[in-house]
Order: structure tokens, then sequence, then C-alpha cells
């Protein structure tokens, strides 16, 4: 049964170049999402998840920015070194992306179908009135209420949530295989997030879209995805099915991450917490870049950088950690 | 017997809103419209609610760095809303505010003992040496180190400066903290470390908290008891137990539903609250939370619940508890 995935990621490597030399936000990571597939990315502040969305969209701003290894397959192309003028093609059509703050992403001078209707004509052969009518069909398939006279409204006429849902519309209207959404509840309060989740899921039952999560939220982990993996100052340290993650945690970090979170339905009496800051990228050159954190931190974590294990007894779980070597090493 | 340390008795807040070409008063923002409830001394109040409703307002009123429209606030059973501003000022010693923000409530181009200091220097305490002795001791006791002080707020991560912040409000040994959203801009990792950090100095201090915040993990955990607002209006307030077992207000319920719970075994089917928040410059008559409720009734749209206690020591404002 093994499809092609629609997103492969290989040893991906975006650096930026400063005064200071060469800081790699995202170092050699791999991952691949499935048709139709809900893949969460989550990690703290700063450990590459915007980084490594934004080089799949091709949008890192270069300089400082650049890709400078690794491979990223999009249905099978690699796009790596593809031109401007072919990714124009691909994003919207392949592959769209919605981010954190809507009000960034919608041009305050230009109504909504203004907007709507514009991405539509690019990349369709779609006419004036065509385009109009599959934007309305879009606002109302991501359930706004008075489609028609959106379209003639600002963003600014809207709320945060209504926003986020006109973002979403706009990513789907030409029907991408892959959505990548980058904190797209974060800055929505609770009872828009849980409208704006159930609306994704949705989605991506009905239209078969894949979609990249990227999220810190465990708790919206643990309710829409499928399978995750957790970054760690621009490293992939583990990876999992969501069951086996909440589980199973098996990274130290993944294990203290989930541990940190004060739970609405049980108070803990203290809540765990994992000592020391999360290190600035390329500040640490060598071993694991937990280290420093790590309660089980040994002689080899300081000197050699531990590589993706198998863990023992657990299909599709992987872990770079050396407390698991000997699951054995991972390939890729 | 709990002794109350605050009181806030129907307290409102109305911002006008200027307008047309005079910029005459065209309207107002209820931010906080008629609330009471009390502190008492040793606990933590836990203040929740989503964003616009309040809950900010209603911590600086508490220290009249906002001036309340109307109502009244009783600290330890003194009237602070006719204080005058200098006596305002010696009261804040008392209680102290902790912002969400760490990188902008710190002044970039000070030292962290220069920050720490001024709160001393503002209300006259001690000697230059003093001053700078108990610098120190409450960088230790945040968790940091006396080689701190030297050090400006941009060398310090987003959790140290939060600390930097919390070593600020304690200068003066208040008895009372007001913080707003203190963790919710930190990283889980970090923001656990704060959360230990506050439970800690409440404990060794015997420190009363009005803990702000959206996250409704981390205010169950933190807190005693907890209030509940909607545009403006407090809904619901009892202990942290009864609140998160047993929410009366149909608000609160579907407000706990919608938060996402880690755990991917236990796939809940939530009712979804449909439809946005209403503008508190407009808000609906009757119960504000009416356009949204489930279980909205007639006398919901005209009449106004209040505040009254269901059960002992739980309080909700909603006409399906109207005793009779
Ligand atoms: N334009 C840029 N120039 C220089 N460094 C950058 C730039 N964009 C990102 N970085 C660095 O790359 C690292 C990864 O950043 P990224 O935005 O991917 O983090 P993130 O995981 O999305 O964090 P957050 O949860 O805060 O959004 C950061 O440490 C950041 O300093
Ligand atoms: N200075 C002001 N002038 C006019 N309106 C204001 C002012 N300050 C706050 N408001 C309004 O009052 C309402 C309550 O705001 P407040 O900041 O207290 O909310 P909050 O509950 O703290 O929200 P958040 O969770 O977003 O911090 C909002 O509608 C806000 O727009
Ligand atoms: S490799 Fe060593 S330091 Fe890194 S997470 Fe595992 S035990 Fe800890
Ligand atoms: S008063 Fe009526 S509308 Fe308001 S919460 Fe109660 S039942 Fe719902
Ligand atoms: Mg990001
Ligand atoms: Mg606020």
């Amino acid at each position: 049964m093994t499809q092609a995935p629609v997103l492969d990621v290989k040893q991906l490597k975006t650096s930026f170049f400063s005064a200071d030399g060469e800081i790699p936000a995202v170092d050699e990571v791999s991952f691949s999402v499935n048709k139709g597939e809900i893949l969460g990315i989550v990690g703290e502040s700063g450990c590459g998840k915007s980084v490594t969305s934004l080089s799949i969209m091709k949008l890192i701003p270069q300089p400082p920015g650049k890709i400078v290894g690794g491979e990223i397959l999009l249905n099978g192309e690699d796009i790596v070194h593809s031109s401007e003028k072919r990714m124009r093609e691909i994003r919207g059509n392949e592959v769209a992306m919605i981010f954190q703050e809507p009000m960034t992403s919608l041009n305050p001078l230009f109504t909504i179908g203004n907007q709507l209707i514009e991405g539509i004509k690019i990349h369709t052969k779609a006419g004036k009135k065509e385009a109009f009518q599959r934007a309305v069909e879009m606002l109302k398939l991501v359930g706004l209420p008075r489609a028609e006279q959106i379209m003639h409204e600002y963003p600014h006429q809207l709320s945060g949530g209504m926003r986020q849902r006109v973002m979403i519309a706009m990513a789907l209207s030409c029907h991408p295989k892959l959505l990548i959404a980058d904190e797209p509840t974060t800055a929505l309060d609770v009872t828009i997030q849980a409208q704006i989740l159930a609306l994704m899921k949705d989605l991506n039952e009905k239209l078969d879209t894949a979609i990249v999560l990227i999220t810190h939220d465990l708790g919206v982990v643990a309710e829409v995805c499928e399978r995750v993996i957790v970054m760690y100052a621009g490293k992939v340290v583990e990876e999992a099915p969501v069951i086996e993650i909440f589980k199973n945690p098996k990274h130290p970090y993944t294990h203290g991450l989930l541990e940190s979170v004060p739970d609405v339905r049980e108070k803990k009496e203290r809540l765990y917490s994992i000592p020391g800051n999360v290190p600035k990228p390329g500040s640490i050159r060598k071993g694991c870049r937990f280290a420093a954190r790590c309660e089980f931190v040994h002689e080899r974590c300081l000197s050699d950088t531990p590589p993706l294990y198998k863990v023992e007894g657990a299909d599709q779980h992987t872990v770079r950690c050396f407390l698991h070597e000997s699951g054995g090493a991972a390939s890729g | 017997m709990a002794e109350v340390l605050l009181e806030v008795n129907q307290l409102k807040k109305y911002f006008p809103i200027n307008g047309g070409v005079f910029g005459k008063r065209v309207g107002e923002v209820k931010a906080v419209d008629d609330i009471s409830f009390f502190v008492n001394k040793g606990e933590t109040l836990g203040l929740v609610g989503e964003s616009g409703c309040g809950k900010s307002t209603t911590g600086r009123m508490l220290m009249r760095l906002i001036e309340p429209t109307d109502g009244k606030v009783l600290f330890e059973g003194k009237e602070l809303t006719n204080l005058s501003d200098g006596d305002m000022r010696k009261m804040r010693k008392e209680m102290q505010m902790v912002f969400q923000d760490p990188f902008a409530s710190l002044n970039p181009r000070h030292t962290v003992e220069k920050i720490l200091e001024e709160p001393l220097i503002v209300h006259g305490i001690g000697d230059k040496e003093e001053r700078k002795k108990r610098v120190k001791e409450m960088l230790e006791v945040v968790g940091l180190s006396s080689y701190h002080a030297k050090r400006y707020p941009h060398q310090f991560s987003g959790g140290q400066r939060q600390r930097i912040g919390i070593a600020r409000a304690l200068m003066t040994k208040p008895k009372l903290i007001i913080a707003d959203e203190p963790v919710s801009a930190l990283d889980v990792s970090i923001q656990s470390q704060v959360l230990n950090l506050l439970e800690d100095l409440q404990e060794e201090f015997q420190l009363t908290y009005i803990f702000i915040a959206h996250d409704l993990g981390v205010v169950k955990h933190i807190s005693d008891r907890v209030g509940v607002m909607y545009l403006g209006r407090l809904v619901e307030i009892t202990t942290a137990e009864k609140l998160y077992e047993k929410p009366l207000h149909p608000y609160t319920n579907a407000l706990l539903g919608a938060v996402p719970v880690p755990d991917p075994t236990l796939k809940k089917e939530r009712e979804l609250l449909t439809g946005d928040i209403p503008s508190p410059s407009n808000p609906p008559s009757g119960c504000a939370f009416h356009t949204r409720c489930r279980e909205c009734m007639d006398i919901c749209k005209t009449e106004r619940p209040q505040l009254e206690e269901i059960e002992p020591g739980h309080f909700a404002a909603c006409h399906l508890y109207k005793k009779n």
C-alpha cells in the first residue's frame, strides 16, 4: 500500500548568515507527509518550525537565509532548485500556507473578494464571474455566514476568527494537496480555536488535503494530528504516531515537555520543569543539543551527536538519544 | 475563618468612544460592567475569560492605574477609590503588578540593579547600601544570581526576564500581587519554572495573588478560586475544583469544553460555541451571553442575571438557577 508521499523532506538544512557566521536554524531535518494525513510539528520558540515551513514554500528571505542542503520533494518533484516562476505555479496549486496572524497576510487595502478572486484567477483559467462564484463557495465552505456580503468587506471589518477562516478559504481555493498551517490558532481565543480546528479537520476529510500543523500546544496536537515530529534546536528529536508520543514518549525533552503542561483535567501538585533555557541556534556545535538540560546526560552526549534510533518494539517511532541505541539506527 | 484582603464592589469602567468631526463622545466601551468579588488573604484568585472580556482593565483598576468609572475597591477594609494620588502611590507599596511581556515592561537602558532598586527609591525604603543588599537577596530568591545585577534586560532570556519582573514586584514586600498573564509569552518548559517559582514565593512570603490568564489549565493549576468573565461581567466564581468539575454557567461550560486536552485517546464530542464574541460597545441586552447560549430562554434576552450564590461558595449569574 506504499503510496508516494505528498511531501518528502530529506536532510533539509536552512541557515542564516550574519557577521557571526552561519546559523543553522534547521539542521538536516527529514520527514514526510502522506496523502490526506495531518502531521504535527511541535517544539518551543526558535526551534525551527517556521523556518522549516517557509523553506518548503521557498519563502526564506535570501539573504540572510538560504537552503544550503537537502531535498524537498513535493509530489515527487524536488523544488529546492526550482525557479521562482515554477514556485509561483506550485504555491496555491500544490501547496498553500496559512500563518499565525491573518492580518499580516491579508492586504488591508483590498476587499476580501478582491483578494480571493485574484488568487483564483492566477492559479486557474477561471473568468471573473466564475472566480467570484468559486470565492463565495469557498467562504461558505469555511463556515462564514453572509458570504456574499463578506466578499465586499475589508479585513479590518472581520474578527480574528473570521479572518483566519478567510485565510483558510484562500489557501484552499485552488485545492492544494498540501496545506501548511503555522500556528493557525495561536492568536485566537479557545472557543474560536476549537471552531477553526474542527474546520481544518473537516476540510482534511472532505477534500483529502494533507496538512502540516505547526504548533507549540500539545493539546492541539493530541486533538487533530495523526503523527507528530518534535523539534529541538533545529533538529528532529522524536517522531511517532500521536498516541505513541503521548503514551510512550522516549526523548527526555519530549517527556519533560509533556510533564510541564498543566492539565485542565487533573491538578498536579507540582509541575515538572526542564531546567535551563532553550539554546540559541548554532550555539551548540558538538554533542547532543539537549545535553545542558538533560537529567540523563552522560559523557558521550557531550562529544558525539546522537543519530535517530528506532524505538524497540514500536512501529514508526524514532528518537534521537543515546539511551535508545539498542533499537538500532533508523534509516534516513 | 478566612480573612478578606481585597473587596471589589460593583466596579465599572466605561471607556468613551470619541468620533465625528469634533471628536465628540459617540458611545462607550463597557470594558468592565458592574463586577463584585473578594480575595482572601494568602489565596490565589484566578481570573479567566476570552480576549477583551475585561481582565486587564479589572486588574489595573484595582491598582488605580486605570480610574474606575464607578464602584469601590477596598484593601484591608480601606477604600482605595477615594484616596488622593499621593496616598494611592503609598498604597502601591502593598500591591504590585507583574505583566505579560517581560520584554516591554523592563527599561532596556537600565541595569537589573537599577530596575530593582527603583521601587525602593520611589517608596523611600532603605539607604543605598541596604537597597543594594536587597537587590542581591531578591535576585537569589527568584533563582538568579547576584552577579546578574550589573547586566541589562536584553542579556536575559524570556524566562529570566520574567523572574526579574517578579523580583521587581516583590522589592517593596507587598501583600498582594496582581499578575496579568505572567506566563503567556513563555515556552511551556519555562512557563512551568515560573509557575513553580510563584508558588514557592507565595508560601515563603504569605503572598496573595490575583492571577489573570486565558489558559484554563494554567489557571486551574495555580488558583484556589477562579472567576470567569464574559463581556465585562463576572459570570461565575467559585473554588477551582468546583469550577472545573461542576461548572454552573453555560459559558464556563463551553469555555472548558473548548480546551484541547493533551490526550489523543480521548476523542471528545464537543459542542462548539457558534458565533463570535459580541462587541463590548454594543453588548447584547439581558444576559450578555444570550446570543451564543444553547439554554437561552425568553427572560435572558431582557433581564440581566445577577451574580448569586447558587451553592455554598459557588456564585453564578444565570437565569437557569434563579431561585423563586
Ligand atoms: N530572518 C531571519 N534572520 C536571522 N535568523 C532567523 C531569521 N528567521 C529565523 N531565524 C532564526 O532561526 C531560528 C528558528 O526560527 P523559527 O522562526 O523557525 O522558530 P519557530 O520554531 O517557528 O519559533 P516560534 O515558536 O517562536 O514561532 C530562530 O532562532 C531564529 O533566530
Ligand atoms: N484605553 C482604552 N480605551 C478604549 N477601550 C479600551 C481601552 N482599554 C481597553 N479597552 C477595551 O476594553 C475591553 C476590555 O479590555 P481588556 O484589555 O481589559 O481585556 P482583557 O480581558 O485583558 O483581554 P486580553 O485577554 O486580550 O488581554 C476591550 O474591548 C478593549 O478593547
Ligand atoms: S543523548 Fe544524552 S543528553 Fe541527549 S537526550 Fe539522550 S541522554 Fe540526554
Ligand atoms: S442567563 Fe440565559 S442566556 Fe444567559 S447563560 Fe443563563 S441560560 Fe444562557
Ligand atoms: Mg514560528
Ligand atoms: Mg489583557
